[in-house]
């Protein structure tokens, strides 16, 4: 092996180091930390790298691919259907697989999406203990990389209004507000449930339970009017059912939305992101402590 | 002028370790149940929270352009500092300074995944390194060239040999550019072709004037590379010098007001296994007397093993290293060198091997042994330069009979070899 070791410093001034070299300071930070939306930025590539190899691996580990992206939503709309349908549930003048399915597509995005962001730190021990970049990406990767399973239901779901020969009607223009307040919902409670789970393996455990509790208080199988009236304000204070009756309005113009579910689920969607957040930012410098 | 890349003041690094040691995380049910033992018990929270001090003030400069050498036995705190230094964890006190970017390589291959291609991964690792897309994309062809994987680039990665992938994850990682390189133990792993290329590609990145930290236990490499060295002993600073030879010299022996101690005992009860739980590592004479130092070249000298036996293994191999002052491997021997009905036969108990180092064999000089020990091809009970543990011996004189050598030669061995007439 021959080597040779530099015998002197190398010669400094043939070496093309720009003036004004980032200059990093390592010590312990306490308290809150601020935002550093420059690093991110800086990041931002492997933000989009790391949603492509969420989406990948999707596809590659599972043995049918894309036909389970399809066929699992479509499936849990067709159980939910039959039992609405056998069940006499009403429907809210809408045929009943419509009824369920505009329920399931904003549903299936959430709990998809805060099921893999919430495990997401922990199963990714690897990168965290190994190198260094913001580790919100983590989290955010995954629910964007959700993003992608909303797009198939959606797909189904326009397959089902021609069906149905539904059409929708100007309210639609409000979808991507809905949707845009569906993700921050998801990627808040993402951002409490992965930290928190650094700490507290059993979070892990405890999300899919509290998940499908969650559904049942939302308006998917069982319509708001079902709810008697005097329960009918603490059911509102869920976000989910001003978000899945704001869906539900924004693709066939009417359903049980009201100004009350909508307040409640637009602020609370907006506390979860920014509360999950901070606590985020506060929490991650010792993830790869106790991870 | 001094243009420094790494200032370090007083860093230190604790970590808690609660009662369930290795498990960092706490369970919910645990820290429930801890509330109301908080609130009436006598027991305080603190109480179960030992402190383990990885890193103690540790300071130091590094010029740009430098190679810095961070060396130490294992738990010695090298990572812990590699790892504040890479901004993955932080430190408790003391503050450190960066001028520039950083690309930390703690891992080969951080991030690849087997299920994606080569040419994937190749994005994913260059990402999480630190690079941008485009970046990657512009020394794609370069990085795959380098790696010698172009046919299955398109493979996932997970049918490649383990040889292959280091390839293609050292090739993202050497293609890099950040003003600062620290690396850990990249070299460990990794055939002597791979590990030959790793060292080649750090030189040319110090002789390109970066700046590159690198934490190793090949001491050949280290001397080799490093313009300064740093010598951590458990979590405190024992030496920081660009004297490196110096450095490694401290590490393999000791301070040198330290004597060199031709035995060791497992007095602390270290190493348990069932295999062989080394007792006792000693040099003696011929009479199994323990030997003093220095030794005549032509004296006797016997390596004496004792240890204890409590489940037999066929693939237990036992024996020790040799190394030069230098810190340069001469040999290795085990019990099971010779044909099969020539080993001695270990049994359960305890069990005292000895071999002898032949007569004349050796130069003048100081030199290091390790007790190593392994299950053959599947584990390390005693790891040479990991956990082995050592003993000294120097050799002074009785080089040869012959009146033409009466001084210390080059070399490190010194061998009295026979020369005929044909």
């Amino acid at each position: 092996m021959t080597i040779e070791p530099p015998k002197t410093a190398p010669d400094l001034s043939s070496l093309q180091i720009p003036d004004g070299l980032p200059r990093i300071v390592i010590e312990k930070r306490s308290g809150w930390a601020a935002f550093d939306l420059k690093e991110l930025w800086a990041y931002r590539d492997l933000l989009w790298v790391l949603v492509g190899r969420e989406i990948k691996l999707r596809y590659k580990q599972t043995g049918m691919g894309v036909a389970w992206a399809l066929l699992q939503p479509l499936l849990a709309g067709l159980i939910f259907g039959a039992l609405v349908y056998f069940a006499r549930l009403p429907s809210g003048g809408l045929p009943v697989m419509l009824y369920v399915f505009s329920g399931l597509v904003p549903w299936m995005f959430f709990s998809g999406a805060v099921q893999r962001g919430g495990t997401s730190l922990v199963s990714n021990t690897q990168l965290i203990t190994k190198i260094y970049f913001p580790r919100l990406l983590i989290p955010l990767s995954n629910t964007l990389a959700a993003l992608l399973d909303w797009l198939v239901t959606m797909i189904l779901l326009v397959v089902l209004m021609i069906y149905y020969r539904q059409a929708p009607g100007l309210s639609l223009l409000a979808l991507p507000f809905f949707v845009l307040f569906l993700i921050l919902a998801a990627t808040g409670i993402s951002l409490w449930v992965s930290a928190l789970s650094v700490r507290y393996r059993d979070f892990v455990y405890v999300i899919p339970f509290v998940m499908q509790i969650w559904m049942y208080a939302s308006p998917i199988i069982f319509p708001v009017r079902l709810i008697p009236a005097k329960y009918l304000f603490f059911y509102n204070l869920n976000p989910m059912v001003g978000l899945i009756e704001g869906f539900r309005w924004s693709v066939f113009g009417h359903s049980s939305l009201t100004f009350q579910m909508f307040a409640v689920s637009t602020f609370t969607s907006i506390f979860l992101f920014v509360s999950g957040a901070v606590f985020f930012r506060r929490v991650e410098r010792t993830f790869a402590d106790i991870i | 002028m001094s243009h420094p890349a790494i200032q370090v003041e007083k860093i230190s690094k604790s970590f808690s370790i609660n009662r369930f040691q290795g498990n960092q995380y706490k369970t919910l049910r645990e820290e429930l149940l801890s509330i109301p033992r908080q609130i009436f018990g006598r027991k305080k929270a603190s109480d179960n929270k030992e402190c383990l001090m990885a890193l103690k003030d540790i300071s130091f400069e590094v010029e740009r352009g430098e190679v810095l050498g961070i060396i130490g036995r294992n738990g010695a705190g090298k990572s812990t500092l590699l790892k504040v230094l890479s901004r993955i964890i932080e430190p408790t006190s003391g503050r450190a300074t960066i001028y520039g970017r950083v690309g930390s390589l703690l891992e080969v291959g951080t991030g690849f995944h087997r299920e994606l291609t080569g040419r994937e991964n190749i994005f994913l690792n260059g990402t999480i390194l630190g690079m941008r897309k485009a970046e990657v994309a512009a020394k794609f062809d370069e990085i795959l060239a380098f790696s010698g994987v172009e046919q299955f680039v398109d493979t996932p990665v997970k049918h490649y040999s383990s040889g292959m992938y280091m390839r293609l994850a050292f090739a993202v990682a050497a293609h890099l550019e950040p003003e600062i390189l620290v690396v850990d133990e990249v070299l460990a792993v990794g055939d002597a072709e791979f590990q030959k290329r790793c060292l080649g590609k750090m030189g040319e990145v110090a002789k390109s004037g970066r700046t590159v930290l690198f934490v190793s236990h090949n001491m050949n490499g280290v001397e080799q590379l490093c313009t300064r060295a740093l010598l951590l002993k458990k979590g405190v600073m024992a030496k920081h010098s660009s004297d490196v030879r110096s450095v490694i010299k401290e590490h393999l022996f000791g301070s040198s007001d330290q004597e060199p101690t031709t035995e060791w005992v497992n007095s602390s009860g270290e190493f348990q296994n069932p295999w062989f739980q080394p007792t006792r590592f000693v040099l003696t004479d011929e009479h199994g007397n323990k030997a003093g130092v220095p030794l005549s070249s032509n004296a006797e000298v016997w390596i004496q093993l004792e240890g204890e036996v409590r489940q037999l293994d066929p693939a237990l191999t036992v024996g020790y290293a040799l190394y030069s002052e230098e810190g340069h491997l001469l040999y290795w021997s085990y019990q099971t060198d010779l044909a099969e009905d020539q080993w001695p036969k270990i049994e359960i108990g305890r069990n005292v091997l000895r071999s002898q180092i032949p007569k004349r064999l050796l130069n003048d000089g100081t030199f290091r042994l390790e007790l190593i020990c392994s299950l053959h091809c599947r584990q390390w009970l005693l790891e040479p330069g990991v956990t082995a543990p050592s003993v000294f011996f120097s050799i002074q004189g009785g080089l040869s009979d012959s009146p033409l050598w009466m001084l210390r030669r080059p070399g490190i061995l010194a061998p009295n070899l026979r020369w005929e007439k044909t």
